[in-house]
């Protein structure tokens, strides 16, 4: 056999297997399309791609108005106790949200502030790709990782593969645990995962999403990620932020300015 | 030949019933789980698998482990497995029922499990898994059935059976691979995300694995009198042996690669399993008695002498499964959850009904397991008569 036809044939083989896995989901096909392995770096895909940006200079200590919005217009339950606790969004110290960083000689303002952790809708997401049912996925036209509560099985597969601790599973009946009954989003029952959900409800019907809207302070903006003169490309132009464990190549769409 | 299970003395009796009644208590807890929620176990927010996720992946292992009698026996027609085949693909067959039980009681909604056969997502391990582990449930009752119904009717089995034994030998590789999968393909969950998880499942499997088949030989042979014969024991004696210093070997690997490198997310896992991280330690004593007793037992096996005297060889199985149950059933499923992905530590216990459930899986297990040898017992006595 010579040279050529081997090179072709062990070529083609490689591209074959490549496309298996691509075509069945198992590898994102960015991960073959580029020569540098740089799946942080590169743009995501075409469409609208929602996203927000939280300045947490400006996020004001001890108040929690874009958790309690998130949780009463969703019908977030609240449980006494963390084990059956559900949150989509929330407040957790320097360390917690962003343990990759770099934690020496860090300023003490920086340390001793709380940050807001939610679902960063990932470009690339674990979660998407570990879920058996398909019942949660990302939406192809603008990104927002949802979820069908109707179909998941409650495996939990989705939460052992979120690298941010976003996901909640009903451990019991949520209903008797819901402050107030929110008209706005359907509650859930005991055996399905929830989270974050970018607000697509509201998205819907032309509104920011809540924590958006409640916030006093302006720390949260919303846009879409894609269009490079939008209010949340403005601010990535001007700030210097971070994403959550950037270094996962999920591609969150949640940035954060320290 | 199902008739064959029906004829016992009365010890045997005994010990069905007890079977029933252990799997009553695990049904009767399961409807509490059923009604009230997972609430009703230690798992949480933060561990969210736990003790039943972890018995599945420990019986995947059991059930892969039959190949370690099936690929000599028919690939090498190493005739001193003749009699041991058997009761490998049995204990296949029953291990893969509780698998698919464990992974039942742990859902949310098993009434919505067939989605995962309504919506089959490639990219989703798991769907890989569920399809893995049904056709191997298959495979071995087809072929385990089939050849001891014609050594029953006293007729060499039929042809076609050959093919789906061959089969079943990458395939039982296949399911312990794919479990693997489900935990090493994750990002962020630094204890599990390594090249070696799989190896490591299929070296402890075949450590385990045929531990737990030695060990029911002896109480076969206590029970029924049948003898698997002395020279296919001490064969897979050395198969654990082999098995187990494989085993130990990768996990000195994990403890190499993570504490040479010294990156804090791959320590953590390890260190709060095995030391305890920042004062939080409720797994280290049971680390530290899976080293020690798997250790121990190892060293038995490494010696030819204690190896083939009986005491000693159950002794040491005994110490062989204890240590990899820990470290399987225990350690690895609990660890990858601690540090949780904010690096908080969040402790689990299982609480009394899961433990019920969990029993009660078990028991199922191994009712169906005295049932199937209970037949193949029958018929090979059948033969020497």
């Amino acid at each position: 056999m010579n040279e050529n036809r081997r090179e072709f044939i062990r070529k083609t083989g490689l591209g074959v297997l490549a496309g298996l896995g691509v075509a069945s989901g198992i590898f994102p096909k960015s991960s073959f399309e580029t020569a540098v392995a740089s799946t942080t770096h590169e743009n995501s895909s075409s469409g609208t791609r929602w996203g927000m940006v939280i300045d947490t200079r400006k996020c004001k200590e001890g108040c929690t108005k874009c958790i309690d919005a998130c949780h009463e217009v969703h019908n977030v339950p609240q449980f006494d106790n963390a084990k059956d606790e559900i949150k989509w969004i929330w407040k957790s110290p320097y360390e917690n949200v962003f343990p990759g960083e770099s934690g020496q000689f860090v300023s003490e303002e920086t340390r001793e502030r709380s940050y807001l952790a939610l679902c960063n809708h990932c470009d690339n997401p674990p979660c998407v790709r570990a879920c058996p049912t398909q019942a949660t996925f990302k939406r192809s036209w603008d990104g927002i990782v949802a979820m069908d509560y109707h179909r998941c099985i409650g495996c939990r597969f989705c939460m052992a593969a979120c690298p941010y601790g976003a996901r909640s599973f009903n451990w019991r009946d949520p209903r008797p645990a819901i402050q107030k009954r929110s008209q706005a989003y359907p509650t859930r029952e005991r055996g399905v995962v929830e989270k974050c959900n970018f607000c697509s409800e509201r998205l819907a019907q032309g509104l920011k999403p809540a924590c958006v809207a409640e916030c006093p302070e302006g720390a949260l903006t919303f846009g879409d990620l894609n269009d490079s003169q939008s209010e949340v490309r403005m601010l990535l132009e001007k700030n210097h932020t971070l994403q959550r464990k950037s270094e996962l190549g999920t591609r969150p769409s949640v940035f954060y300015i320290i | 030949m199902i008739e064959k299970a029906l004829k016992g003395d009365r010890i045997y009796w005994g010990w069905i019933v007890l079977l029933l009644v252990i799997i009553s208590a695990g049904v009767f807890s399961y409807i509490n789980q059923l009604t009230t929620g997972l609430t009703l176990t230690g798992m949480g927010r933060d561990v969210s698998w736990g003790v039943y996720i972890a018995q599945f992946t420990f019986l995947v292992g059991v059930a892969a482990s039959a190949v370690m009698v099936v690929l000599p026996y028919y690939l090498h027609d190493y005739k001193a497995f003749g009699k041991i085949v058997i009761i490998g693909e049995f204990l296949a067959v029953a291990a893969t029922i509780m698998c698919v039980l464990f992974i039942l009681v742990d859902l949310g909604r098993p009434d919505r499990v067939l989605n995962v056969l309504l919506y089959p997502t490639p990219h989703s391990m798991l769907f890989w898994d569920a399809t893995v582990l049904n056709g191997y449930l298959l495979l071995n009752i087809v072929s385990g059935w089939t050849v001891l119904g014609a050594e029953r009717k006293g007729v060499p089995p039929p042809k076609w059976v050959k093919p789906v034994i061959y089969l079943s030998i990458p395939w039982a590789f296949s399911i312990h691979t794919v479990t693997a999968f489900l935990y090493a393909g994750l990002p962020g969950r630094h204890l599990w995300l390594t090249a070696v998880l799989a190896p490591r499942f299929l070296a402890s499997a075949f450590a385990a694995g045929p531990a737990i088949l030695i060990l029911v030989s002896y109480i076969l042979k206590k029970t029924t009198g049948f003898d698997a014969g002395k020279q296919a024991i001490n064969k897979l004696s050395v198969i654990v042996t082999y098995a187990a210093i494989l085993n130990f070997f990768l996990l000195g690997m994990e403890f190499f690669t993570a504490f040479y490198s010294n990156i804090p997310g791959h320590m953590h896992g390890l260190q709060y399993l095995f030391f305890g991280l920042h004062g939080e330690g409720q797994l280290v004593p049971w680390m530290w008695l899976s080293v020690i007793v798997g250790f121990g037992s190892l060293l038995v096996l490494l010696i030819p002498k204690l190896r083939t005297s009986s005491p000693w060889l159950i002794a040491a199985c005994i110490g062989i499964v204890v240590s990899i149950w820990i470290d399987k059933g225990v350690g690895l499923i609990i660890g990858g959850f601690v540090p949780s992905p904010l690096e908080e530590i969040v402790g689990y216990i299982p609480n009394l009904n899961e433990i019920i459930i969990t029993i009660g899986v078990w028991a199922i297990g191994i009712l169906i397991l005295t049932l199937l040898l209970k037949v193949a017992v029958a018929v090979k006595a059948q033969d020497q008569a």
